[in-house]
């Protein structure tokens, strides 16, 4: 509370303090432009943080809960088979719900592929019985064994070993990009100091003056650090603005489909881009409160 | 008020003076007088605590320099008027917002009519909105004058405050410093200009300090 009632504090300013330090120009735009740059890298740094963290939950939780069961049998035998099947599985504890794929619905798995109008009725592909678990979800080795017995045909597929690859893929994907938001705010940090210590050598006749007059670090650091603040929270929000429009114009989900495209935030994750201005004022904040005090010390 | 035991100070490996023991006791005139390069500007910043004596003590008030950090020192600076020969100004901010300087970074709100009455003391109330870069030899001077007294401070040095002005205005800025010795302020000048001293001679009883051959000399005599 302390910090933050110091911050405000510092935001409001002081005019008279302010005016003793004169603007230099290209420290202030150099804060601005990195400032805006970086703000607008970090909107897709942490779309892409989200729409990862949406995949694996997708894919960790959804796809966790269902499972394949495939029959191979000759055609005659497969309507049976699939009955057997169906029978076996509604007196399977964890079962919520298992229902074979309609001919649409195979035909439709396999499009991408053949393309469209495949008479699957013809071929001799296996029958697909979709799987909903309830509950704590079901044995495998249990089911297997009973289909084994009754369903000499069945194979059943849990996901699994497709479904974890992705998960962990998906992890290590957020886990890039959040590191790639920690590296961005270094960045900052490290521009706005050069910045700042610009600024502070551009300034040394002035600062020199103050002191004569009893001014204290605190006091001429605090007209920097302001101004500095002040400029990184314009030019993030800048950035910030400029990449949410950037995340809008992207193709939506529903035109193109895939991952690409589900780059983007949903819902409430659009409010997490408002963080990034502030976010950016609070870095500058600290980098320029070091910068300076450092610079001041070395100064007397 | 200011006290020097003992001081010495070196830089670049040659000793600019040593053994120098002086004090500035409460509403007392000094002159400090000396060749060029004798070190009259660095023991004018050893009294406002600019500068740190290599050996020695100087004592601000009562406080030993080598105690204090910079903040302290900032703080005694608030009751110690310096002029400058240079002046150091803020070339970007008008001469009444540079005058009123030590009261804004001492976070103290001065009265307008004192500011005004101050720029009427040393003659500049016409050039309060100009910038210092606008100001002849001998505005500036007063500027720095005003600046140095507008805190009331109890002490004033003065690094040649006559150096780059005529010597109408050499005699203004004398008598000016003459009245703020009369209201109680400690005053040290230095100088290299004898006339000025010989000229303050008839109007304040002041010690001339003579600072030759990395010595004090002649401490004590009087004009």
């Amino acid at each position: 509370m302390e910090m933050l009632r110091r911050m405000l504090g510092l935001l409001a300013g002081d005019p008279q303090a302010d005016r003793a330090v004169p603007p230099t120009g290209f420290t202030a735009r150099l804060t601005l432009m990195s400032a805006a740059a970086m703000a607008f890298l970090a909107v897709f740094a942490l779309a892409m943080s989200l729409a990862t963290g949406r995949l694996a939950d997708r894919w960790s939780e959804e796809l966790a809960r269902t499972s394949t069961l495939r029959i191979s049998a000759p055609a005659d035998q497969m309507q049976a088979q699939t009955a057997a099947a169906v029978e076996v599985l509604r007196t399977t504890p964890g079962v919520a719900e298992a229902r074979p794929l309609t001919a649409e619905e195979q035909r439709a798995l396999l499009e991408p592929w053949f393309g469209p109008d495949l008479p699957v009725e013809t071929l001799p592909i296996p029958q697909l019985i979709e799987i909903i678990e309830e509950g704590e979800g079901y044995d495998p080795a249990g089911l297997r064994a009973r289909m084994q017995a009754e369903v000499p045909g069945a194979i059943l597929d849990d996901h699994g070993r497709w479904r974890e690859p992705l998960v962990q893929a998906a992890g290590r994907l957020r886990l890039l990009a959040w590191v790639s938001i920690g590296l961005i705010a270094l960045t900052t940090a490290a521009m706005i100091t050069l910045a700042a210590n610009a600024a502070l050598a551009a300034n040394a006749q002035v600062i020199r003056v103050m002191r004569l007059v009893g001014a204290r670090d605190v006091y001429i650091a605090r007209a920097f650090v302001r101004r500095f603040t002040l400029r990184a929270l314009v030019g993030a929000a800048v950035g910030t603005v400029l990449g949410l429009l950037a995340v809008l114009a992207l193709p939506s989900t529903d035109v193109a489909g895939g991952f690409l495209t589900g780059l983007g935030f949903q819902g409430w994750h659009w409010l997490w881009p408002l963080t990034i201005p502030p976010l950016a004022a609070l870095v500058s904040f600290f980098a320029t409160r070091q910068a300076a005090l450092r610079s001041l010390g070395e100064q007397s | 008020m200011i006290e020097l035991d003992n001081v010495a100070y070196s830089y670049g490996g040659g000793e600019l003076f040593s053994s120098v023991t002086l004090s500035l006791p409460p509403g007392s005139f000094h002159f400090l007088t000396g060749p060029s390069g004798a070190g009259k500007t660095t023991l004018l910043k050893l009294c406002y605590g600019e500068l740190t004596a290599t050996a020695g003590q100087v004592r601000l008030f009562g406080q030993d320099t080598r105690s204090l950090g910079r903040d302290d020192i900032a703080q005694l600076r608030r009751r110690i008027g310096v002029v400058h020969q240079d002046c150091q100004f803020l070339d970007h901010l008008p001469v009444a917002e540079n005058i009123a300087l030590p009261l804004t970074v001492a976070g103290r709100d001065g009265a307008p009519e004192d500011l005004e009455a101050l720029l009427g003391w040393v003659g500049l109330r016409r050039q309060a909105g100009q910038l210092p870069p606008e100001l002849s030899g001998g505005e500036r001077q007063r500027a720095a004058l005003a600046r140095a007294v507008i805190m009331s401070p109890d002490v004033i040095l003065a690094d040649e405050p006559t150096g780059n002005v005529d010597w109408d205005m050499s005699q203004r800025l004398l008598t000016l410093l003459i009245e703020l010795n009369r209201m109680g302020k400690t005053v040290l000048i230095a100088t290299h200009d004898l006339s000025l001293i010989r000229a303050a001679k008839s109007e304040v009883e002041a010690r001339v300090l003579r600072l030759k051959d990395r010595r004090i000399q002649a401490a004590g005599a009087n004009l």
